[in-house]
Parts: structure tokens; sequence; C-alpha cells
């Protein structure tokens, strides 16, 4: 059976991480943006694990585990603040919670 | 190595905790304290130099030099702060330390009236520190850094009466000279590491007297030594008052007077002469040089001894008068009498002191007036001040017996005879010396003889008022009016009460008067039954390590031997001829005195009469021939114009402020426009940092594929 080349697998991610940024770009509702985040993760994890694989090297597919932990963690933080933002704002548009900006 | 430990370093250092001590709380001690101290460790100086120089003759090598540290090494090259001592610095050490403590005793009472007692204290023990450094030094550097201090002490004593503009212009003008004199000694010293890779005396004179091949008598063409030679000659004619950078000095008078007399004619004016006697060794290997310093003197000489004639400020001609005398020391070095001219350093330090010291004796009894047209007739008020004066003038005048005369005899004789000299020298020198005894004795019988014409004195004959200089005369009237400049803190003598000065200050007056007295017998010459000691004390340090330039001498009459040098000189000159040339320099100063006497006080109308039928030279004479008007119109204005021009408008405002504020703009508007990035919206920051990895990774991809 004919191997996959490395190189789909890079430009499979490259297409998802620009996925991701484009969306963290242009969104304004915060969890399409928490989406796009989660997406540029798994865009750089399949990076990981197909040169993981090309190598032969656990160190790569190890790597993508502790990104899914940290997403996984990151997720119920971060939902749990947009519950938050949404109980006191009633909205989820990030242009109208900009209070830190100056 | 038994070398006994002088401990050399004391004797800078004593003065120089006495400065700290008067500086730095100076301003809480009385007046009492401040002269306690300043006396105590000046006079420690002197007790310390005292006992160096008894011991003097017991040391097993001169010169004997003590290292107290290393100051700076660079490879090869490298200085230390270390002290010699041979027959040229004892002779220097007993002159600063000796008439230096005298003028600090005549100080305490000359100055006790004026406010910044302590100053004036700290600044003359600063003096003393830097000019002990000077004549102490081993090497060029030190002796550098003395020189740049007593320039500095000079500065700071000038101008010590600072709110006064003249006096703080004559200090800045005394500094910036002297600057001029600066530069010529520091490249001087760059030629020196250059060539000899050393600054030590020894070391610099030991090479060039043992690589004759490479440092041979430079009589047929200039070469290293003879630019040396020519560089330290600039610096000692501004330290020293020299054509053409003399024009200080006569400025320097609006200092107190002690200060005249210690910095401006004892010392610190001599460290020139000092300097280039030191430096023998390089100045015997280029003629060319020797005759540049002899012909700078000689005019230097006649020149100000002219001006000194024609002077009305009594310090004015005391003035003149030692840049004439300077003139005759360096006029001596360059003819190769280097132990004549420290010979008449020594004396005149003795003398001419004594000269200002009665000179201030003479104002503070008139209570601050220094023109001598305004004074006459005083010595009968200030006997003391008038006997010492007078024998400090006789002195000076070459009057047998006294010490300026077997001096100044001495560097006539060496004029003459020496191979460097030649007639001419000595002919301007007796007419110097003829002008020299006029213009003193003249201001004798102006300031003693006669009747007081002072404004306050109660008999002033108003016929006698404008005896001499019409135009610069100015009505009485107005002249009774106005306070006497010089006197910043009147102390009831304006009045009439002429008195003679305190025991205080007339101590000093008297040891002087006994100095220029006896000062002149260590060096009686064989031709008048003495055998100059003086001339042999210093011996080894002229005729060492100069074999070309004693071979020379050899051959013109003189015997290599140091021992015979004085016999040498007999096989061409007997001593019947110097007697001649004796007789003659004394008779230039009896005429002197005499026409003197005819003009200031036989017939008083007469110098008038004189000063009308030659006017031009008269005024030339009575304007300093316009020299500083002309250095004004030559160099400063010039100056000050290209300055404003050129590197203050052009320069400075154009260049460096508009490259800075040109930079200052550009980086405002800069940042204005790149403020904006910076909106705070968080997907705009996003957005930079997507196109900055962007940017970086299509550059990685770019040079990965290339």
């Amino acid at each position: 059976m004919e191997e996959i080349p490395v190189s789909y697998y890079l430009v499979l991610s490259a297409i998802l991480f620009a996925c991701g940024v484009t969306g963290f770009l242009i969104k304004r509702n915060i969890i399409t943006i928490f989406m796009s985040i989660e997406l540029m993760l798994n865009g750089v994890n399949l990076s990981f694990v197909a040169f993981a694989a090309r190598w032969h090297n656990l160190s790569g597919q190890v790597f993508v585990f502790f990104v899914m932990v940290v997403a996984a963690a990151e997720a119920a933080v971060g939902l749990a603040i947009i519950i938050a933002v949404f109980r006191t704002r009633e909205t989820l548009n990030i242009d109208q919670v900009n209070l830190l900006k100056l | 190595m038994n070398e006994p430990n002088l401990n050399l370093w004391l004797i800078p250092i004593l003065p120089l905790i006495g400065a700290a001590i008067n500086g730095l709380l100076g301003k809480r001690f009385s007046r009492q304290v401040v002269a306690a101290v300043a006396l105590c460790f000046s006079g420690a100086a002197f007790a310390k130099a005292l006992q160096v120089v008894l011991q003097f003759s017991s040391l097993p090598t001169i010169p004997h030099v003590e290292t107290v540290a290393t100051w700076l090494r660079s490879g090869d090259f490298s200085v230390s702060y270390s002290f010699a001592l041979d027959q040229l610095s004892v002779v220097m050490l007993m002159v600063v330390t000796g008439v230096g403590f005298l003028i600090h005793i005549y100080s305490v009472g000359y100055m006790w009236e004026e406010g910044g007692y302590y100053r004036f204290f700290s600044y003359l023990n600063l003096f003393m520190f830097f000019m002990l450094t000077l004549v102490l030094a081993s090497n060029y550097l030190l002796m550098f850094i003395g020189w740049e201090g007593v320039g500095l002490a000079s500065y700071l004593l000038i101008g010590f009466f600072f709110t006064r503009d003249s006096a703080a212009a004559a200090g800045k003008k005394a500094f910036i000279v002297n600057r001029i004199g600066d530069f010529g000694f520091l490249i001087a010293l760059f030629l020196m590491i250059q060539h000899f890779g050393s600054l030590n005396f020894s070391d610099v004179f030991s090479k060039i007297a043992s690589n004759p091949q490479q440092f041979p008598v430079e009589s047929a063409g200039a070469g290293v030594l003879t630019a040396i030679g020519l560089l330290l000659m600039v610096g000692a004619c501004g330290k020293s008052a020299q054509i053409p950078l003399y024009v200080w000095l006569p400025d320097a008078m609006e200092g107190p007077t002690p200060v005249s007399a210690l910095i401006h004619a004892a010392t610190m004016v001599t460290a020139g002469v000092y300097m280039v006697a030191r430096s023998h060794v390089i100045f015997e290997r280029a003629p060319s040089a020797m005759m540049v310093v002899a012909i700078i003197g000689t005019l230097t000489a006649f020149f100000a001894a002219t001006i000194g004639i024609a002077q009305t400020d009594i310090k004015k001609v005391l003035a003149y008068s030692t840049v004439s005398q300077l003139g005759y020391m360096f006029m001596a070095c360059g003819v190769g009498a280097f132990s004549a001219g420290i010979f008449h350093l020594m004396t005149h330090a003795f003398f001419k002191g004594l000269l200002f010291l009665a000179a201030g004796s003479v104002i503070h009894a008139v209570g601050g007036e220094q023109d001598m047209r305004k004074m006459g007739g005083l010595w009968k008020k200030i006997p003391w001040t008038w006997g010492t004066m007078l024998i400090a003038t006789c002195a000076i005048a070459g009057i047998p017996g006294l010490s300026g005369f077997f001096s100044k005899d001495e560097i006539l004789w060496r004029a003459y005879q020496y191979p460097y000299g030649g007639p001419v020298f000595w002919i301007v020198g007796v007419v110097t010396a003829f002008m020299t005894s006029f213009y003193m004795f003249r201001l004798m019988f102006m300031t003693f003889a006669g009747e007081y014409r002072g404004a306050a004195g109660a008999s002033h004959g108003h016929e006698e008022h404008a005896e001499h200089g019409t135009h610069l005369g100015r009505d009485d009237e107005s002249r009774a009016g106005v306070p006497a400049p010089h006197d910043p803190a009147p102390h009831g003598h304006g009045h009439g009460g002429i008195h003679e000065s305190p025991w205080v200050m007339l101590a000093p007056l008297v040891v002087l008067a006994i100095l220029s007295v006896v000062g002149g017998w260590v060096g009686i010459p064989g031709s008048l039954g003495g055998n100059n000691h003086f001339d042999k004390f210093l011996g080894p340090v002229f005729r060492s390590s100069t074999p070309a330039v004693n071979a020379e001498h050899a051959q013109s009459g003189e015997s290599v031997p140091p021992e015979q040098t004085t016999e040498g000189e007999e096989p061409k000159t007997g001593h019947s001829t110097e007697l001649m040339f004796t007789g003659i320099s004394v008779a230039a100063g009896l005429l002197g005195l005499f026409l003197a006497w005819l003009l200031y006080s036989a017939k008083p109308d007469l110098p008038d009469r004189i000063a009308d039928s030659i006017h031009a030279l008269y005024t030339a004479v009575a304007n300093k021939y316009w020299v500083d008007e002309m250095y004004a119109t030559i160099f400063v204005k010039p100056l000050i114009g290209i300055s404003t021009l050129v590197f203050w408008r052009g320069v400075d405002q154009t260049v460096i402020d508009g490259t800075l504020n040109g930079g200052a703009a550009g980086a405002r508007e800069l940042s204005d426009e790149v403020r904006h990035m910076q909106s705070g919206n968080l997907r705009s920051y996003a957005g930079w940092i997507a196109i900055g990895a962007a940017c970086v990774i299509a550059y990685m991809v770019w040079v990965g594929t290339r």
C-alpha cells in the first residue's frame, strides 16, 4: 500500500491553521473565536503526529496529548469565562466587551 | 642598596595638607588659625627641605631618586610618582621653600584686612605643592603636572579679587596664554615618548648621550632634538613670560602683591628657566634651539626693559623688570651657561621677591595707591621699607658686592665668551643692564625721594603732579574723590596716615634684604678672587653626559673634566678682560643710577620735555608698543569671529543642534504614525502577529529554497 506523503498532512495542517487564524481575526462571537483557537491547535496537532509517524518518534505524539490536555483545561476555563461574561453583559460580541482596552 | 630614604614626597605633600585644611575648613577658622595652619605647613616643608639638603652631600648617588608608586603603565612605557634630588633641584628647592615661606609670613600681615583670608592661604599652599612637585619631579610628566598646577594656582591667585572684572580677566589671560605654551610642552612630551620611549629625565638623557649616532649634535640641520628643544622653549615662553607670550605677566599684577612676589617674580615664572636648564642635554645637541633660546631671551630682556622705563604703576615696572630679568636667564641658558642662568634665577628670587614685597609695603603704606606719580618723599615715613628696597634695587642694578652684580655679570661674561654666545648678546645685555638700573632707580626716586604727591598728603605741590607722562595725567581733584581700585577693604589710611608696615611684613623684607646682599657670594667668579662655588656645585648636573659639547667647549678653551672648568676658561681670555667687562657693566649700572637721579630728582621737569621731544617713541613705549592691541587684532578678534560664525552658528547650531533636534523631531513624527498600530484591539494584534509570522515563514522558505 502506497504511503501518504507527509507533505499532504502538512498542507492539511496549514489549511486548518489558516482557517483558525482567519476565523480568529474576522469573527465577532466569542464562542466562534474560541472554536477557531481549537482549530489552530488541532492543525498544529496534526502536523505533530504526521512528523511523529514519519520519523517513528513518539515525542510528537506525547506532545499532542499535552496539547489536548491543555486545550481541554483551557476550554473548561474559557467556557466558564464566556458564561460569566454573558451573564453580566448579555452579549457575546467581543467588540462590546473590550473594557481592558485603553 | 643602602640608599637613604629621605621621604622626598613629604616636601610637596605638606603644603598640600595645609591647602586642604584651609580650603575645606578654613571658612570656620579665625584668621589666626588660618595663618597658623598655612605657616605651619609651608614652614614644615621648608624645614624638611633643609633637612634633605643637609643630608645631600652624604648621598651615595646623585641624582637621588625616590619612587613612591607607579602612576601609569602601558606596554614598555611607564611613569611613576618619583622624586629626584640633584644639585639643580636642591637649589630650586631652597629657593621655593625658603622664599615661599618668607612670603607666607609677609602675607599674614599684608592680607590681614582682606576678605577670603583662608582662600588666599589655601591657594598659596596649593601653589607651593605644585611648585615643589615641579622641581622635585624625576620625569617630565610629573613635572608637567606641577607645571599645570602652578598655572592653576597662578590663575586662582591673579583672580583673587574676583569681584573686579580686570582681575578676573587678567586671571583668564594668564591661563589662556599659558595654555599656548603648554601646548608646545605637551607636544615635546609626545615626541619624547615616541623617540625615547620614556619620560624619565635619566632615561631620556642617557639615551641621548649613549647614542651619538642616532642623536648627533644637530648643528647642520634640524632634527628631533631641535624640534623637542623648540617645543620645550614654547612651553618655557608661556610660563616664564618671554616674547611672544609675555603679555600675561604685567596683567597678572592684578593679584595681591605677595602673589606677584612669590609666583610672578620668585618661583613660578622661573619654572621655564628651570625646565630649559633641566633639559640641557637636549638643548646642547640642538644648537639652533639654543640660538632661539638665546635670541628670545636677549630680545625679551631688552624689549621689556624699554617698556619698564615708561610705566607709572609701581608693580607694572617690577613686572616688566621681571620679564626682562627672565630674559637674562634665558640668554644665559641659550648661550650654554646654564649654571649662570640658575644663579641669576636664585639671586633674582631674592631681590625681585624683596622688591615686590617692599612695593607691597609701599602700597600698604599709602592706602592702596599704585601710581608712582602720586607717591614721593616716602623714605622718612617708611624707613625700613625704603632701606630694604634700596638694597634690592642696588642688587638688581648690579652695584658691586650685591647678589645681582655677580649673577648678572656672570651671565654677561658668559654671553660674550661662551661658544654659543657672542658680542651681540653682550652688548644688548649691557644696554639692558643700563636700562634696568635706570628704571629701578627711577622707581626709587619717584617713590621715596622728593615731596609726597599723593592726594591725601597735606603738602602736595601741584607743579610736580604731572611730573611724568602728560597724556596719562589726570587732574588731582577727580583723583582725590576716587577710591583706589586696589583697596577693597579700606583700612583707615585713606586720609594721610602713611605708616610703616607691621613687623610681620618687615621681617621677611629684612631677611630677603640680607639674602639679596649675600646671596651672590656663593658665586664670586675667579676674576674677582672667588672661585665660583655655585658653578662648581651645579657642575655635575650640567656637564655630565655631553661629551660632544664638552669637546666643542674644549676646542674653544674649555676643558672636559668638570673640576677644571673654571681654570679651563683662562687660556682664551684672561682675568683682565673679564674684569674689564665687569667694569663696563658696573659703569652701565652707575650710569643708569646717575641718569635716574638727574631726571627724577635733580631736574624733575626734564622727563616731560624729553618725552615731548621724542613723542612718538615715548607714546609707543608707554603703551607697551601696543602689543596687547596687536594680539587682540591679529589673534583674539579673528578667533572670536570665526568661533561665532563658523563654530557657534555654523557647526554647533546648524550641524550638532540640527542633527540632535532633527533626530528627535523625526522620532516623534515616526512614533506618531506607528502609535496607531497600538489600538488595544486584540484581534488587530493577532493580525500583526500573523502577518509577522507569515513574513518570517516566507523568509525562511525563501532562504531554504534558494
